[in-house]
């Protein structure tokens, strides 16, 4: 694919009129080949990523995914944070982390939204780290191994390369912030899939009254396993549904 | 030019927890009332259990007013002032709708320091630079409007003293009370229990706090469920005593209060003799003037005092009610920052819990302990509570003993995310000279309004205190089993905060008081103020219930002396 892209280029045509004739979008040739989701890469790692992708819990959401959008980050800046917040909370013996809770396309999702303030640092920070992983290893961030990861992270954490905005330091937090939100926020914001992050710190979920029986159960309390918004006097549809509260006396409440 | 409206005999700015108090003895007493308030309606629809909107995103407060018009803060007139976050929110309620709830009566302490002070220790023992006044009311004055609110509104707690019977289940150092709590206490937890228990075996004197939340059918609202997101987000059943849900529905079926929402006002109106004639507010693209006999003022401190502030006029060249240069002085934050954290060796089960559900300590607070051999006055009320929601538990102080992310990390929290707990101790803060509100000379508001400028930091006073209660919440959570504390430090610069005092302080002496001992302005005596800017001292303890105490009284007073006030 790369050597058709390359040759088309060559000949003076864009990647747009490209894809248009072709009726397909460069992730749409990377879905065809078997990838999926917010692990999409760049077609020179296609082979990487189809091995990483290959694990049962992304294929067991490939169909949900299948139709998701990146809305704000580009493929290759997914990668890379894929791999930085698999660093952060990783998938390990002790079982999923920001990985199989789509922490990533929690972020993706929220810079198109509430966190959009943060686009620029995002682009200029995860820039950065390939620009120095480049330099240094001769290898993007993702390619580098585990051990090598961490360590490089740890050098941002400790602030110390350049290149980022505002700082390295200020960009870790970040990133470990949003990670940290992407899985343990309510699902409905997409991360926490499949409530791993609330079963992680056994957390047994939201309900809507705790009994004293409830409460002295702990953590032995059976996870629930919902979302605010399965209780539908949350959402939009429940518009038609008297409340009959005190606040209705207002004059003007909805 | 603003279009006039019909005049009416009272306008309320803000129907928050102040104004939304404040309207029903003006309105059971027959005065027409129309309150103006910045914010809309909200059912219990809005308040979804979502911690990342609500507690993360700030929802309740997102896109409101008071978000466009957040206070810059320094530490000192030296240093550069930058514009923080807004902790208030507009709505009906205010933030009564998502506050914490915790609904204390002050000590007698706190009403007169200074003499009390003098009294016990000597003269010399107020620190350098404070501007404290005794209050000129007592908490006897202020008592029965403190019942009139607990039952009106719907306050839980445990009572330690009525008439003089000390009951060790509540505050032994409280205030005597004429009565008990219209409900009992909040329940207790696990967790609570095992400090109380801790607590005992220091031989102090555990109890659980007040809070305006049902804990029984109450005036047809329900109970308590006690879900947990209380913590920046309303009741999805009206437990919480929000006055959106008590006093504003109360005043409207008087047939006397008309609520005017998303009412921005931007001006009080004074004519040439220094009478206040109304308030200038927009509302969608209109400006209207509503004309009335009487103001009240009664917005959040910082707004009360920039209203005073941009509302300049002949009789008022300084702004109103500012010919003696005393608005914006006397303000204070409380000191509430610096917290202790401790890490336990087993689950707390505080998934649960809510931030109103816990259990106080008061042997450490304002005079209730000797200070003869101490480098200080005033001092704090130790404070633990439940409440425990994913992500902030996740973002968990590591205590030194991982790193902050990895998979040790994610090992560590796994085990202790429910084993933790802060205290962020409410201590005594006193106003210094150097501290003060006043308008920022470049940050403006939407509509192009300077914003107000906070120039406040602590003192070694409140400083002192700090480190002194910090060791008795060691203590404490050491007794309870803790295997790790940590104590941050003091702060420095008072940001904005949402236990924010002074700025129209209320005193006898017009030269150092904006309002009177009634709440109404020395220098316009048809304005009257209510809220936290009138209070000259924090006590150690949530302020609403007090202001709001004060706000039945003013109210009551211009009810019963309506002719000789508007005159």
């Amino acid at each position: 694919m790369t050597t058709d892209f390359d040759k088309k280029n060559k000949q003076g045509v864009t990647v747009e009129e490209q894809q248009q004739s072709l009726g397909l979008s460069r992730r749409n040739l990377l879905k065809g080949a078997g990838i999926v989701g917010a692990a999409a890469v760049s077609s020179t790692a296609a082979s990487t990523v189809i091995a990483q992708d290959g694990s049962s819990s992304m294929l067991a959401n490939k169909a949900i995914m299948a139709r998701e959008a990146l809305e704000v980050l580009t493929a290759a800046e997914a990668e890379t944070l894929e791999a930085f917040c698999d660093c952060l909370i990783p998938s390990d013996e002790n079982g999923p982390g920001a990985k199989e809770a789509r922490a990533v396309h929690y972020i993706d999702r929220s810079l198109a939204s509430h966190n959009s303030g943060s686009r620029h640092n995002y682009m200029v920070g995860l820039s950065a780290l390939n620009d120095y992983c480049n330099k240094t290893r001769n290898k993007q961030f993702s390619r580098l191994s585990k051990d090598l990861q961490n360590s490089i992270l740890q050098a941002v954490q400790a602030n110390k390369i350049e290149g980022f905005a505002p700082s390295a330091v200020d960009f870790f937090n970040m990133v470990r912030s949003h990670t940290i939100d992407g899985t343990f926020c309510d699902p409905y914001y997409g991360g926490n899939q499949n409530f791993v992050g609330w079963d992680m710190v056994r957390y047994p979920g939201i309900r809507l009254g705790a009994s004293e029986t409830d409460v002295a159960k702990g953590a032995l309390l059976q996870p629930n396993h919902q979302s605010a918004y399965d209780h539908s006097t949350y959402t939009k549809i429940a518009s038609n549904i008297d409340t009959k509260t005190g606040t209705t006396k207002g004059s003007d409440h909805a | 030019m603003p279009k006039t409206l019909a005049k009416t005999d009272v306008v309320i700015v803000g129907m928050g927890a102040a104004g939304g108090v404040a309207a029903l003895p003006l309105t059971n007493a027959g005065l027409k009332v129309i309150g103006l308030e910045a914010g809309g309606w909200l059912s219990p629809r809005d308040f979804a259990p979502d911690e990342l909107r609500n507690s993360s995103r700030n929802w309740p407060q997102s896109a409101q007013k008071a978000a466009t018009e957040a206070p810059t803060v320094r530490a000192t007139a030296e240093d550069r002032a930058n514009q923080g976050g807004h902790p208030m929110m507009n709505a009906v309620g205010g933030t009564t709708m998502h506050y914490w709830a915790q609904s204390w009566r002050l000590n007698p302490w706190d009403f007169n320091v200074v003499s009390a002070t003098k009294e016990r220790y000597g003269g010399d023992r107020l620190p350098a630079g404070t501007t404290v006044e005794d209050w000129p009311i007592s908490y006897d004055d202020l008592e029965p409007y403190y019942e009139k609110v607990e039952v009106t509104v719907g306050i839980s707690g445990q009572a330690g003293n009525v008439q003089g019977r000390i009951n060790k289940h509540g505050n032994i150092f409280e205030g005597e009370r004429k009565s008990e709590y219209p409900m009992a206490a909040l329940r207790s937890s696990p967790f609570t229990d095992m400090m109380s228990a801790a607590a005992l075996k220091l031989d102090w004197n555990p109890f659980q706090g007040p809070a305006a939340i049902t804990t029984e059918l109450y005036d047809g609202r329900a109970p308590c469920q006690y879900h947990g997101f209380c913590n920046k987000g309303g009741c999805h059943v009206q437990a919480k005593s929000s006055t959106a849900v008590t006093s504003i529905p109360k005043a409207i079926d008087t047939g006397n209060l008309e609520v005017v929402t998303f009412a921005r006002v931007t001006n009080i109106v004074t004519d040439n003799n220094g009478k206040v004639t109304g308030v200038d507010y927009i509302k969608g693209n209109e400006t209207f003037f509503q004309p009335a006999d009487v103001v009240l003022l009664a917005s959040y401190a910082y707004e009360n005092v920039r209203l005073l502030q941009l509302s300049k006029s002949r009789a008022f060249p300084n702004g109103l009610a500012n010919n003696a240069g005393q608005v914006g002085r006397h303000y204070l934050t409380h000191h509430q920052g610096s917290p202790v954290l401790a890490l336990f060796p087993t689950d707390l089960h505080n998934w649960y819990g809510l931030p109103a559900q816990g259990v106080a300590i008061d042997e450490w607070a304002d005079d209730n302990f000797d200070h003869s051999d101490l480098d200080f006055i005033g001092g704090a009320n130790l404070w633990v509570h439940t409440d425990r929601k994913p992500m902030s538990a996740a973002k968990m102080s590591t205590f030194g003993e991982v790193r902050s992310w990895g998979s040790d990390w994610k090992a560590f929290i796994m085990k202790n995310a429910d084993r933790t707990n802060y205290a962020y101790i409410q201590k005594t803060t006193l106003p210094y000279e150097n501290n003060y509100l006043d308008l920022d000379p470049v940050v403006k508001d939407l509509l192009g309004f300077p914003v107000t400028r906070i120039t406040a930091r602590y003192g070694d006073n409140e400083k002192r205190i700090t480190a002194f209660s910090q060791e008795k919440m060691e203590q404490w959570y050491l007794e309870a089993g803790a295997i790790k504390v940590v104590k941050s430090p003091p702060g420095n610069a008072m940001g904005a905060s949402t236990h924010a005092y002074g700025g129209s302080r209320m005193g006898d002496n017009s030269e150092t008081n904006v309002v009177d001992r009634w709440g109404f302005a020395h220098e316009a005596p048809n304005l009257g103020i209510l809220g936290a800017s009138v209070m000259g001292t924090s006590g150690a303890r949530n302020p609403t219930l007090t202001v709001q105490a004060l706000s039945w009284r003013t109210a009551e007073y211009l009810a019963n002396n309506w002719r000789s006030i508007v005159g």
